[in-house]
């Protein structure tokens, strides 16, 4: 349970410092969660999240998670104004610090903000509007029960009993916070599970959203790396003879990723470290290339690897049957390419650092730049700015690392680091290339018998005691499928290519090997896709419930002439999806004309935050399948922009 | 160099390097940070301005040669978000993590002001170029043609 506090106003620390008018503070469970595995921290607790109501009635809540587009800022936000039963069009909303002994763990990871936040931030939001209640209560010196509140206001029994929130809010502050205040019963909710507009939207139109990239800081100066093109590689020598030659460059220096050059403006950046002439020590990976990957991951599969799953005894039930079935699936190397460059900002000041960035794990961004810096990491401000993009790869905090590392050589000047896109795409942190090699049979009837799996894929997550990423094999040993005989087993297949979460990771390419697979086992039964799911699904109800939703909304089975329909059924972390892909293929062209998508997601806060997501993913997964790849060569990556790596247009 | 145009409708005059690329004076010199960097190689559109009303990758323009030009940015479309495009934006709730949609909306806007009542064909002509991971396109394209009906109908929704 969360706790709630009334503050002190000035307990604050916050830049402008905050107004009159009532002010809300509480902790997040995130903070118990590190108590539990013994890392609480060593500070006392502060409640460091905060609804404030201004006497001009402006509600301000304090966001300690970060915004990348998926709606995180309006979705907290509703949770508390559902409860505070406040006016939508008064809330604004601010990103907090990094503050451990107040927040815990903050970063946008894993699909998680909804969850951890339901329960705390409806009962903040309840105890504010209990002692709005109770203000006006005295006021009026009428019972409280007798009083209800309807959007910013308190309203009494007779006509003239009617106070907005503001003109109660210094009243409020000073009553004793109420013990378990109500929540609402859901069937009066008037925010969650509506489409309510999004907050961050008018400031996104204008073009006033400050994104990291738009950090400006009296006195910065700006700055471009140069890194070895080959990962794993480092500066062997450099000449910054001609770097320094350049018109508005100001200083080249080494640091830990590469050589950095500092400029008056973010061009003159560049075109210092265009002018650079570095040797590289290419190091152990000097000549990987895709080909050689991919045999790896082949020869690999040719042995038994870790098992995963195992259910039945698929090669008794394998050498027992007349009608098999093999496969071998691959998928490269992708990109998260985020509409906004990575970069940062950083100064160091004495035994102090500051930084302004767009990241998904502010926790992580502030001890790099402790580390990076020196210093522990309560002496490290982080602002945190909106994201343009982040996927996965900007919960990496490599650039926040190396941005400070800039701003330590040349103290009290605050230093942005930009990556160029090539950067970006040559230097990422990629969703692993992956290889399957599935084997089936089927039974007399022509149903799937035996189910089996082997994948050969990169790991860079922690493997579990039995040697299986989950990462990698997720999507397949998560399979719900009724097979009698299914084995799911794991080889390990490090490349030298750094690897990370790309919207999750191993359900990106193992359910597009999954549903292909299974439909081979259909087509060679004589099965329709769809029906051999729900015979093989038929204990999953959430599962079969989005397959029936998405078959009848799609027209499963009658497709227009000339058209071709796929199916793929996933639960990926509690959210249970089915889609339709209805495809046309002209002179060897793939066309996808339509995508019905169904999800099960359990609560829905924001039904139009969720459309919006789900949009967005199958936009990025179409990217993926029809247009991405990263392709190795003399270990470095052959794409670089654009034009290399093209993604999904209007069209 | 000292190179003036008119930018936002006052007269602007910097004097930077004459080869730098528009976008670097808006961002970095001139404090605009409406206009987005993407790619840098006219790939993406994020950096999408109006030169004398003509949809531009400053990216790829010389700011040396827009001096005696009309330049419009993000900022400069409208003073209160009243741009057809802006408010049909804000009805559609278009933006996720908004990072393309200055480039978005100053090309929409640059299409508008050309063709009153754009054809679905007319909308990905204009807006191919400008790439949103996130995915927004079919938001976009709704909002391009309410944006229309918002210009059509004198202003009003
Ligand atoms: S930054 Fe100019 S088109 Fe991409
Ligand atoms: S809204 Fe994120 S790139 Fe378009």
């Amino acid at each position: 349970m969360s706790a709630i506090t009334v503050v002190n106003r000035r307990s604050f620390l916050r830049t402008g410092g905050i107004g009159l008018g009532l002010l809300l503070g509480f902790t997040l469970p995130e903070r118990s969660k590190l108590a539990a595995q013994g890392r609480r921290p060593a500070v006392a607790a502060k409640p460091g999240a905060y609804i404030h109501i201004g006497t001009d009635d402006t509600v301000t809540f304090l966001i300690t998670k970060a915004e990348m587009g998926q709606g995180t800022v309006t979705s907290l936000s509703m949770l508390l104004a559902e409860e505070l039963d406040c006016d939508w069009a008064k809330v604004r909303t601010e990103f907090a610090p990094v503050d451990p002994a107040s927040y815990g763990m903050q970063g946008v990871v894993g699909s998680a903000s909804i969850r951890s936040s339901w329960a705390p931030l409806r009962q903040a939001g309840a105890s504010a509007r209990v002692m709005l209640l109770e203000a006006a209560a005295h006021r009026w010196g009428a019972d409280k029960s007798q009083l209800r509140t309807e959007r910013g206001f308190v309203v009494g029994t007779s006509p003239n009993q009617r106070l907005s929130y503001g003109s109660l809010s210094e009243a409020a502050s000073k009553l004793p916070l109420p013990a378990n205040a109500p929540l609402k019963d859901p069937k009066l909710y008037s925010l969650i599970g509506k489409p309510v507009k999004r907050l961050d939207t008018r400031d996104k139109v204008s073009g006033q959203a400050k994104f990291g990239i738009d950090a400006r800081i009296p006195g910065m100066v700006y700055a471009s790396i140069a890194r070895c093109p080959v990962f794993g590689g480092k500066v062997s020598s450099f000449d910054d003879t001609k770097a320094k030659a350049i018109p508005g460059v100001k200083n080249v220096l080494q640091i830990s990723t590469g050589v950095a050059v500092v400029g008056e403006n973010t061009w003159a950046a560049m075109q210092g470290r265009k002018a650079l002439e570095i040797k590289w020590d290419e190091g152990p990976n000097a000549s990987q290339n895709s080909a050689a990957i991919s045999r790896m991951f082949a020869d690999l599969a040719q042995k038994p690897g870790a098992v995963a799953k195992q259910t039945g005894d698929a090669e008794k039930a394998l050498a027992a049957t007349a009608k098999k079935l093999s496969a071998e699936y691959e998928a490269p190397y992708l990109s998260h390419a985020p509409m906004e460059p990575l970069n940062c900002t950083a100064v160091v000041r004495g035994d102090s650092c500051e930084i302004w960035a767009s990241t998904q794990m502010q926790s992580g961004s502030r001890d790099a730049a402790a580390k990076a810096a020196g210093l522990t990491p309560e002496n490290v401000k982080v602002n945190t700015l909106y994201m343009g993009g982040g996927f996965g790869r900007r919960a990496r905090v490599d650039y926040v690392g190396e941005t400070v590392e800039i701003a330590k050589a040349i103290p009290g000047v605050p230093v942005k680091l930009t990556w160029s896109r090539e950067d970006d795409m040559q230097h990422d942190f990629y969703r692993p290339a992956s290889y399957v090699k599935f084997g089936g049979a089927l039974d007399a009837e022509g149903w799937p018998s035996v189910f089996t799996a082997r994948v050969a894929c990169p790991s860079f997550g922690a493997a579990r005691g039995n040697g299986v990423d989950s990462t990698a094999v997720e999507g397949l040993h998560t399979l719900e499928y009724r097979i009698p005989n299914l084995t799911v087993d794991y080889h390990r297949a490090d490349a030298g290519i750094p690897t990370s979460y790309w919207r999750a990771v191993g359900y990106t390419q193992n359910t597009f090997f999954a549903a292909s697979f299974l439909d081979e086992l259909a087509a060679a039964g004589g099965k329709d896709p769809v029906e051999l799911r729900k015979r093989l699904l038929a204990e999953s109800p959430r599962l079969l419930g989005v397959l029936e939703v998405v078959a009848a909304k799609a027209g499963w089975g009658a497709p227009p002439p000339g058209r071709f329909q796929g199916v793929a059924v996933v639960n990926n972390i509690g959210s249970f999806t089915a889609q339709v892909a209805e495809v046309s293929v002209t002179q060897g062209k793939l066309r996808v004309h339509r995508v019905v998508c169904a999800v099960d997601c359990g609560h829905v806060v924001n039904p139009a935050i969720v459309r919006q997501q789900i949009e967005s993913g199958i936009v990025f997964g179409l990217s993926a399948a029809l247009k991405g790849a990263i392709t190795i060569d003399r270990g470095r990556v052959q794409q670089g922009n654009f034009d290399s790596y093209d993604v999904l247009r209007i069209d | 160099m000292a190179i003036t145009f008119t930018l936002n409708g006052g007269r602007q005059t910097v004097n930077v390097n004459p080869q730098t690329p528009l976008l670097w004076v808006l961002r970095d010199t001139l404090g605009l940070t409406g206009t987005k960097f993407g790619c840098g190689m006219a790939l993406c559109g994020a950096c999408t301005v109006q030169i004398n009303g003509n949809a531009v990758r400053s990216c790829v323009t010389q700011v040396s040669s827009v001096a005696g030009k009309t330049v419009t940015t993000i900022e400069g479309l409208s003073a209160d978000l009243s741009h057809p495009v802006q408010r049909a934006w804000m009805a559609e709730d278009v933006p996720q993590c908004g990072y393309c949609q200055s480039g978005q909306i100053m090309a929409a806007a640059s299409l508008l002001a050309k063709t009153a009542k754009p054809t679905d064909a007319d909308i990905s002509e204009a807006l191919r170029g400008n790439i949103c991971r996130c995915g927004t396109y079919a938001q976009i394209r709704r909002a391009v043609h309410r944006a229309a009906e918002i210009k059509a109908g004198g202003g009003k929704a």
